[in-house]
């Protein structure tokens, strides 16, 4: 035994020492958890983290009823980091802890639906804040809803708003995401519909030097650039495009709702044609019940909610009504996730806070709204004031 | 002040302004050239017809009134590319070495300096500045990354690769992935415990934002704009000073005089009485210079940075060293130049050439293509001389 | 002075039937634990572990076979279907220790460093991502806009044949790639790949158009998986159900299944790896790693063994690949980033480049780092957050402990760190191949 083979197993001895710190805590009793997973770190923190809290802030506010069951109820936020294999890997966790009955989450509907067969594997439900690819609810898993709108009828809510603003040419492009692309070809194919020109549809992964792609866009001078992506991408591009010129209207889609629009673009937004976004999640101060989840929002975390916020609340008020109906119709007893998968869809006329919710035989709302809102201010902490123009309400497609 | 003067030596620095006006006017019109005749090719295809129904116009007049613009957001691009790649450059004709940290010491100056113009836009000093006072503060904010990435670059080459020196040659380089890695995540922790978010935004101010117009160009039915916004010729100009600069300091000092003789011969350098650690600190140090004016140049003209900014530009501009001629001063310039134009007129012409099956989605392809067909056919790149490997 | 102690106590115990009660100890007391705690990351540890003190203690050959098929077949099937995450675990270390075993070959034999070595792990998994699934018949459909009763191109079962099949086109694609740059020196090789790399990525993401070959950012699923024999089920269950506590389901089987084909794939690898270090081709290999000049003096072809490294490493690599497409049901380009080469670099240095067991130790320490530890103690940290505990001496209560502040997020850091400190102090590895050891010990005396 050399000192070198020697030293490499004393290594691992301490290792593993070291990890008896963080060894797991057993969960006692009638106690039970729900799990939520969006991007806590990265670009797209600023929203998952909120979606976090939202759900936090109901558990806290909503968990009385179970209380009153004897049932004790817990969070446990995982971070996606907006990456599908980490989202899986997390996913295999989750479901591998039996005290988690529900699951609020994934801001991606690109870690949500591969995270998601490993939920519906284990019989595990799953709401859904804010993934509005279609294929998370077409794929007809009992365990998978959503309490969203989809990317098919928000690409649609964006031409059709773009046709009533007489738009005539349009540049589509976006994010090289399942997201960003997915609502962009919705998009792309109803403008044409609609008689529109798409002088071109272009994807790109460049987070800085949008010149190359800026040539053709400005060239064209088209009524409208559309892009289909996050805000850090869409904000970036839209300041470059002013500064070479362009003078026309911006539109986007939901990933543009971020208060960092306005700190990247700043006046850029309002100038010209003025910049607007199609999405899913109102302000929080449009929805009838939102205005006391403001204030309380506001006071645990001092800070005002970004988009999704609210709908996570919604999610985790639903989680823990289903769990309620299930645990009562099991005497009171810790129900199994296959009961509250199936009193999730046994709810009717769910009064949340951003709407009341029947979810349809393939887990979507039965009515959604959509909402068409403009920049107002180039100020960050106005975000939020931002004016609606247009809301709709639309059932999903079958 | 007269004997002052003369001890300039003039050559040496209009040598290199020469050399860069000829190398993008050669880049371009090469370039233009290629662009021109394509899309005379191409005209009476159907990619021409298709053009014509969306813009109005033909193929060869929409590519013609398009280049001014192209051409100038390549060479604002390749300056960039241009004074990052010096960084590679310098350490790898002195220790033959791929300092593949260098994108993080360029991304690290991109921090620091518009964290100041933050934290000077925080105080509210930024919003009432006078043109002048801006002008000022940029700059104040362009030699405090330099002088961090500067610091860093040192303290890197003195910790993990001295130590390495004289190791086979992937030791050192494996090292510097790691730091590369390292200090992507050490920018992310530092920047997230302290603002709460890792992208940073570089605070709208001056008139850096506004545009010079040339004029405008009647195309088709709509209008083209031809102009420069002001940032891009603060950035043109500060790497076009930075490359004078640096051309000095190696080919008319005493200790570029130095530095050339160590990347000849190490051991026959320090025979001659050459501090040889000394010179590799300070090529470290030159190089990070470099790398940081070009980060906070690069937030300037982007806006928008994050704890990666650096990989794709340090990537690039490797390419670009390696196009000119890896070890070469100059080699670096013409790569940087070329490469940032090749760039710029593939993503702006490739979507229309192509109708649209393949866009400017591809103009990073095109940078590693061109990497890998110069390594294969010119190894020793544009500029360089041909060198047999040291065993 | 520590390290001394324990190594006068490891000599005391290394002998005899000392070695065998305490490796036989240490696999049951890391069932038992497992056994009975089954969500502790310890417990688990203590079990992986249980492989470390059989391939250390001197022990017959026989014998530690026999161990390592019980904890291989018997034991971790068990312990996985309790508790699926410990299966995704090892899932993940087997497939990681598959791809660092392929890049060791480069990497560690040929001494050529590949920054692009998931390119060949994509071209596998596109390969029956494509053929496997519903992907065929969408050539002419946008990404998202496909109807969705698109029947299947090759039946679930073709699977079997790709195992194969990706060996081959990763080899090629190995060997096209190496057939121009491996002319190259070492350090622009290094670049090279990583821009191939980048290539490979950048083409997953894009050919959605024209054509749609990849389906672009949206990625492909539904990929088919071979078919399960139906007794399979009921016989584990018949067998291990009262063991396990409850029966498994067909997606829990699926799991298992997969285990078993990465286990058996790289009880391959590790045997064509032996059988090629020992050949001649593995020698002009080390001859190719230390001193080009003189192997070409030797009369080595240079090029043509530099080649056979490439296609050798690239076909574990394109297995592999097959077997993650059919396991995840879903690829999408993000899987293949530059992270993800540089991680499999890093289990390759940490463990000892040119050494078999080594790479293995890295591959799994690595990803336990990365799945178990990091997270958990994110895990850890976020319910110290949640509670009102206070850090006594200095009075910080856990609950103002930065979001940010999170330990599974940095696995660049890691991943740095490891690179950096083993190139500076081990650059041989955790464990060293057998040659350096020579060649070292040589030199000590």
């Amino acid at each position: 035994m050399s000192t070198r083979k020697f030293s490499v197993f004393s290594l691992m001895v301490a290792a593993s020492m070291t990890l008896a710190l963080c060894g797991s805590a057993g969960a006692a009793g009638k106690s039970i958890k729900i799990a939520t997973q969006s991007p806590l770190s990265g670009d797209q923190s600023v929203i998952g983290v909120d979606i976090k809290r939202g759900a936090e802030l109901a558990l806290e506010q909503l968990s009385g009823p179970l209380e009153a069951l004897g049932i004790k109820a817990e969070l446990a936020p995982f971070d996606d980091q907006a990456n599908p294999d980490t989202g899986v890997a997390n996913a295999k966790r989750i479901v591998s802890d039996p005290a988690i009955l529900a699951i609020v989450g994934h801001y991606n509907s690109g870690v949500q639906i591969p995270s998601s067969e490993v939920y519906h594997s284990s019989g595990l439900v799953n709401i859904s804040p804010a993934n509005t690819n279609p294929k998370v609810t077409t794929r007809g898993y009992l365990e998978v809803n959503r309490i969203v709108g989809r990317d098919d009828v928000q690409g649609v809510v964006g031409a059709d708003f773009a046709k009533s603003k007489g738009v005539k040419t349009v540049f589509v492009v976006h994010d090289k995401t399942a997201y960003g692309q997915g609502i962009a070809e919705f998009f792309k194919k109803k403008a044409a519909e609609n008689g529109m020109k798409v002088l071109g549809f272009e994807g790109t992964e460049e987070k800085a030097n949008f010149d190359a792609l800026l040539s053709p866009v400005v060239a064209g001078n088209p009524d409208l650039v559309y892009f289909g992506g996050m805000a850090f991408q869409a904000a970036v591009l839209f300041k470059q495009a002013r500064e070479r010129g362009y003078e026309g209207m911006f539109l986007s889609d939901d990933g543009f709702d971020s208060s960092d629009a306005a700190k990247i673009g700043g006046g850029t937004l309002i100038a010209g044609g003025g910049t607007y976004y199609s999405t899913v999640s109102g302000p929080a101060s449009v929805y009838p019940g939102t205005a006391k989840f403001l204030k309380d929002f506001q006071a645990k975390y001092n800070a005002t909610p970004q988009p999704f916020a609210a709908q996570a609340y919604d999610c985790m008020a639903i989680s823990l009504k289903a769990i309620e109906n299930a645990a009562k119709a099991h005497g009171n007893k810790v129900p199994t996730r296959k009961a509250v998968a199936e009193a999730v869809r046994a709810l009717k006329d769910f009064k949340g806070i951003t709407g009341t919710f029947t979810f349809n035989k393939i887990g979507d709302p039965e009515k959604a709204l959509y909402f068409v809102i403009q920049v107002e201010s180039a100020d960050p902490s106005k975000w939020s004031e931002n004016k609606i123009v247009k809301t709709l309400e639309i059932a999903p497609p079958q | 002040m007269i004997r002052f003067l003369k001890r300039i030596n003039v050559y040496e620095l209009v040598r290199p302004v020469g050399q860069m006006v000829l190398f993008s006017l050669g880049s371009a019109a090469f370039m233009s050239a290629i662009a021109i005749s394509l899309a005379l090719a191409l005209d009476g295809t159907a990619v021409g017809a298709s053009l014509m129904d969306k813009y109005n116009v033909s193929l060869y007049t929409y590519t013609m009134l398009n280049l001014p613009q192209v051409i100038i957001d390549g060479l604002t691009i390749g300056f960039v590319y241009a004074a990052i790649a010096l960084g590679y450059t310098m350490v790898y004709g002195v220790l033959e070495f791929i300092n593949f940290a260098h994108s993080e010491i360029f991304a690290v100056g991109a921090f620091v300096g518009v964290e100041l113009l933050i934290a000077l836009d925080g105080m509210g000093i930024l919003a009432g500045a006078s043109l002048g006072m801006a002008y000022a503060y940029l700059i104040l904010a362009i030699i405090l990354g330099m002088m961090a990435a500067g610091g860093l670059a040192v303290a890197v080459e003195r910790v993990a690769y001295r130590p390495l020196r004289g190791a086979s040659r992937l030791v050192p380089l494996i090292s510097a992935i790691g730091v590369s890695f390292l200090l992507q995540d050490v920018i992310r922790l530092v920047e997230s415990l302290t603002s709460g978010q890792f992208n940073r935004i570089m605070p709208t101010f001056g008139n850096f934002d506004s545009r010079i117009v040339f004029g405008k160009i009647a195309m088709g039915t709509s209008k083209l704009t031809l102009g420069i916004s002001v940032k891009s010729i603060i950035v043109i100009g500060s790497a076009v000073l930075m490359l004078v600069g640096l051309n000095y300091l190696v080919n008319a000092t005493r200790v570029g005089k130095a530095i050339r003789a160590v990347a000849q011969d190490r051991p026959t350098a320090s025979l001659m009485g050459i501090n040889v650690n000394r010179i590799i600190s300070l090529t470290f140090l030159v190089g990070g210079l470099l790398g940081g004016a070009a980060g906070v140049l690069y937030a300037l003209k982007f806006t928008r940075i994050d704890p990666f900014v650096g990989f794709f530009p340090g990537l690039k501009a490797f390419t670009a060293a390696v196009l000119g001629g890896i070890g070469n001063m100059t080699g670096a310039l013409l790569g940087g130049i070329v490469l940032g134009m090749l760039e710029t007129f593939a993503g702006s012409y490739m979507g229309v050439f192509t109708m649209g099956a393949a866009g400017s989605e591809y103009k990073d392809i095109f940078a590693f293509s061109i990497l890998i067909l110069v390594l294969i056919f010119r190894p020793q790149g544009l500029m360089g001389k041909h060198v047999m490997q040291k065993a | 002075m520590i390290s001394s102690f324990f190594k006068e106590l490891f000599n005391r115990v290394n002998r005899g039937y000392w070695s065998y009660l305490i490796v036989i100890g240490h696999i049951v007391a890391g069932s038992f634990l497992v056994y009975t705690q089954p969500r502790s990351n310890l417990a688990f540890l203590v079990l992986m572990t249980s492989f470390m003190s059989l391939y250390f203690f001197t022990t017959s050959l026989r014998f530690k076979l026999i161990a390592a098929v019980i904890l291989a077949l018997v034991i971790i099937p068990i312990v996985g279907a309790r508790n699926i995450f410990y299966l995704e675990v090892i899932f993940q270390i087997s497939v990681f220790a598959a791809l660092a075993l392929g890049l060791n070959i480069v990497v560690g034999f040929a001494g050529l460093l590949d920054l692009g070595y998931v390119a060949f792990y994509a071209v596998g998994a596109y390969l029956w991502a494509f053929f496997g699934s519903q992907q065929f018949y969408m050539l002419h459909y946008a990404p998202g806009t496909a109807p969705a009763a698109l029947p299947f191109f090759l039946p679930g079962d073709a699977f079997y044949m790709f195992l194969v099949v990706g060996v081959i086109i990763a080899g090629l694609t190995g060997i096209l790639l190496g057939l121009p740059v491996l002319r190259l020196r070492g350090d622009y090789l290094a670049i090279v790949t990583l821009g191939f790399g980048e290539v490979i990525r950048v083409l997953a993401n894009n050919l959605d158009k024209p054509l749609n070959f990849t389906n672009g950012p949206q990625g492909i699923t539904p990929i088919q998986r071979p078919t399960m024999p139906d007794f399979a089920v009921d016989w584990f269950n018949s067998v291990f159900g009262g063991v396990v506590g409850h029966n498994v389901s067909a997606a829990v089987m699926y799991n298992l299944m997969f285990y078993m084909f990465a286990l058996a794939v790289i009880i391959v690898i590790i045997f064509v790896t032996r059988r090629l270090d020992d050949s001649k081709i593995g020698r002009a290999w080390t001859a190719v790693r230390e001193d080009e000049t003189a192997a070409i003096a030797q009369g080595i072809p240079l090029v043509k063994m530099k080649l056979a490294a490439f296609a050798v490493g690239a076909s574990f690599a394109g297995v592999m690949g097959v077997l993650l497409a059919a396991s995840r049901t879903f690829i999408s380009p993000e899987s293949f980033s530059f992270m993800q080469s540089i991680g499999v670099l890093t289990m390759v240095i940490l463990g000892g480049a040119g050494s078999i067991p080594g790479v293995i130790l890295g591959a799994a320490t690595v990803t336990i780092l990365n799945l178990q530890v990091l997270q958990g103690f994110s895990l850890y940290l976020n319910e110290l957050r949640q509670s009102d505990a206070v850090i006594p001496i200095i009075n910080f209560a856990w609950k103002d402990l930065s979001n940010q502040l999170d330990p599974a997020k940095y696995q660049r850091l890691l991943f740095g760190l490891i690179l950096v400190l083993m190139m500076i102090f081990r650059p041989a590895g955790l464990i060293p191949a057998a040659r350096r050891k020579r060649k070292i010990d040589l030199e000590e005396n």
